[in-house]
């Protein structure tokens, strides 16, 4: 059997642990042990994209069990995907981590690790109550991320968010234990092909645990009656960790993408869509709240915030829209917002770190140096995430509006689309021209002179944005890469019969 | 005996909700609490109850449920109550932490004087 599917669950767990036991060690051991769980993470990720890119599905059996019995990892295209750029933020927050907070925080590099091992869990597993394992422990390490060396008022907000978290995690349990009380199983592939073969008298059940599970995804994924806490808690994370924590909410998306497709997809039968036509105007609306909270933020980490919260609108607006099409292009775009969104964060800490007095407040006092190279990621950063040509962010909303056409409501998708992208290109430049471009009110004196970045702090920003633009160059691959995991989510019935019927290795000698 | 447990999970589930939408913290660590012991005992009863039911084979008696008792949803309740512990000792650590460095166990204590 091949073990690759497994090797992104395994590397930073045995990492953690090993991190773990080293807490005394000098820090450049530690790093060093990061750096290459980092990078062989990033190395396995690669692969994974390569193999799945072949269009076949890598069914991994857990303990050699048979899938409807044991747990299975399940590698396609778009769960390759995810974790390529699990293993890309990984790293990026591990260098940039590098420049101070990995040494005021003890066990981040540890608590770091368990965090990359349940977000790669997460996407790989095939189980839905593993699903749930792997939520609870990239929480319960993001909650560690969260309150390291809080006070005050960062404590109050990491409660916050601990306490939604905890309710979300029960709602989860209901669930799945009124679906396994119906079906009596929870691999998600035997789910599919047992939920579209329902009595009619469960039905009505079995909507209402693909709607309670719809509402602990939107929790996490930031859809709008549930996403108010997630600007404040985003900002209340150090830099750092809040450019891991953007793809925390992808974890959500990925989840409705994948179990809103396969498990109650177009061919599960009475339970098909049955979340759609929420999702559709809940995700225009968390949208337009997004750009327009973006528009009163205070600070450059709370506009960051919002903006995911934006990205996460336009993502659930995709999937409410529905088709091959439309999951496309918002692949693409879920990968272009997260490197985006990450980018920001790490520029926000950078500001923080060069305006002594004013932070990444958007006040005009302690104006950074007009040509400082953070004012040129700021234009690059800002011009991708408001979907200006010609980088990636323009890329993906041309082939989103094009697949939101075929929709019979497309004008006003398109509408709302498009006023709430200006909305969002009138807050970036507010907020860069109040960061970078206006002068300081008169009279006013500069606590300490502003000194460049060092290029050790703005390596891992480097990094993202040379992504972000790799991202625009390559539009045409990774397009197409994104259509045919589309293409894959589409069409549930592939998954399933390469899940349930993949065999156990047979052992020689063995009689199983 | 299905009534029974139903309605005990369903006062379960009030009494949690009632005590989650209050203003401390302490209460809403208590309500979070009952939240998923009620969880914990519907997870546990998914597998249908039954009395006198194993649910590990056993010799002369054979392998079907109409024997037996799922073991499935026994596991699955034994994960959620380990991680339902775990999760909410960090929360009451947090709460503390916040309550000390706030000087308030008001969940949105933004007015300052705890109401």
């Amino acid at each position: 059997m091949n073990h690759l599917p497994v090797l992104p669950v395994l590397i930073p767990l045995v990492a953690g642990a090993l991190l773990l036991l080293l807490h005394d060690a000098p820090l450049r051991l530690r790093r060093l042990v990061v750096a290459v769980a980092c990078l062989s993470l990033l190395g396995v990720a690669l692969m994974l994209v390569t193999l799945a890119d072949r269009g076949g599905y890598l069914v991994y059996q857990l303990g050699n069990w048979p899938s409807n019995v044991g747990i299975v990892l399940v590698v396609d295209r778009l769960s390759a995907l995810m974790v390529l750029l699990t293993a890309i933020l990984g790293a990026v927050a591990a260098s940039a981590a590098a420049g101070g907070l990995d040494t005021r925080q003890a066990h981040f590099h540890a608590l770091l690790m368990f965090q990359l091992m349940g977000i790669a869990g997460a996407f790989l597993t095939g189980d839905l109550f593993n699903l749930f394992v792997f939520f609870e422990v990239l929480l319960i390490a993001s909650y560690g991320l969260l309150v390291h060396a809080a006070d005050g008022e960062r404590l109050r907000r990491a409660t916050h968010y601990m306490i939604l978290n905890l309710t979300g995690s029960s709602l989860f349990l209901v669930g799945l234990g009124v679906l396994f009380g119906l079906v009596g199983t929870l691999n998600m592939a035997d789910l599919a092909a047992k939920i579209a073969a329902t009595p009619d008298e469960n039905v009505a059940l079995v909507r209402a645990a693909a709607l309670l599970l719809m509402v602990v995804f939107a929790l996490k994924g930031a859809l709008l009656p549930l996403w108010f806490w997630l600007p404040r808690t985003y900002a209340a994370a150090t830099p750092a960790v809040a450019a891991l924590f953007a793809i925390m909410t992808k974890v959500g998306i990925y989840a409705v993408y994948r179990v809103h497709t396969l498990v109650f997809g177009a061919e599960a039968g009475p339970a098909a869509g049955v979340a759609e036509p929420w999702v559709l105007p809940l995700g225009l609306a968390t949208l337009v709240l997004g750009a327009l909270g973006a528009l009163a933020a205070p600070s450059l980490r709370t506009l960051t915030g919002h903006l995911v919260v934006a990205s996460a609108g336009t993502l659930f607006t995709a999937f409410g829209v529905g088709g091959a099409d439309a999951l496309g292009a918002a692949l693409y775009y879920l990968v272009h917002s997260t490197l985006a969104a990450a980018a920001l964060f790490l520029l926000a800490d950078l500001v923080l770190r060069h305006r002594p007095a004013a932070g990444d407040c958007l006040r005009t006092d302690d104006a950074i140096r007009r040509r400082d190279p953070l004012a040129l990621a700021f234009i690059v950063a800002a011009v991708s995430i408001a979907a200006l040509p010609p980088l990636s962010g323009f890329v993906a909303k041309v082939a989103l509006l094009d697949a939101l056409a075929a929709h019979p409501s497309g004008a006003w998708l398109w509408t709302v689309v498009l006023a709430s992208g200006l909305v969002v290109i009138v807050a970036l430049a507010r907020a860069g021209s109040h960061l970078f471009w206006r002068p300081p009110p008169k009279g006013h004196v500069a606590t300490t002179p502003v000194a460049a970045p060092a290029f050790a702090e703005t390596a891992p920003l480097a990094a993202l944005l040379t992504a972000s633009l790799a991202l625009s160059v390559l539009a045409d691959p990774v397009l197409a890469y994104a259509r045919a995991a589309a293409a894959q989510l589409a069409a549930p019935s592939a998954y399933i019969a390469a899940v349930l019927g993949q065999r156990p290795v047979e052992r020689p000698g063995s009689d199983r | 005996m299905e009534l029974l447990a139903a309605s005990a999970i369903g006062v379960l589930v009030a009494c949690a909700v009632w005590l989650m939408l209050r203003a401390r913290t302490f209460d809403v660590i208590l309500g979070l609490t009952l939240l998923s012991y009620a969880v914990n005992t519907m997870l546990f009863m998914v597998g249908g109850l039954a009395l006198g039911k194993p649910p590990l084979i056993r010799e002369g008696l054979s392998p079907t449920l109409a024997n037996y008792m799922d073991p499935v949803p026994q596991a699955l309740v034994l994960t959620a109550i380990v991680i339902s512990f775990a999760m909410t000792a960090l929360l009451v650590v947090v709460a503390l932490r916040s309550r000390e460095d706030n000087g308030s166990d008001h969940v949105d204590a933004d007015d300052g004087d705890g109401r």
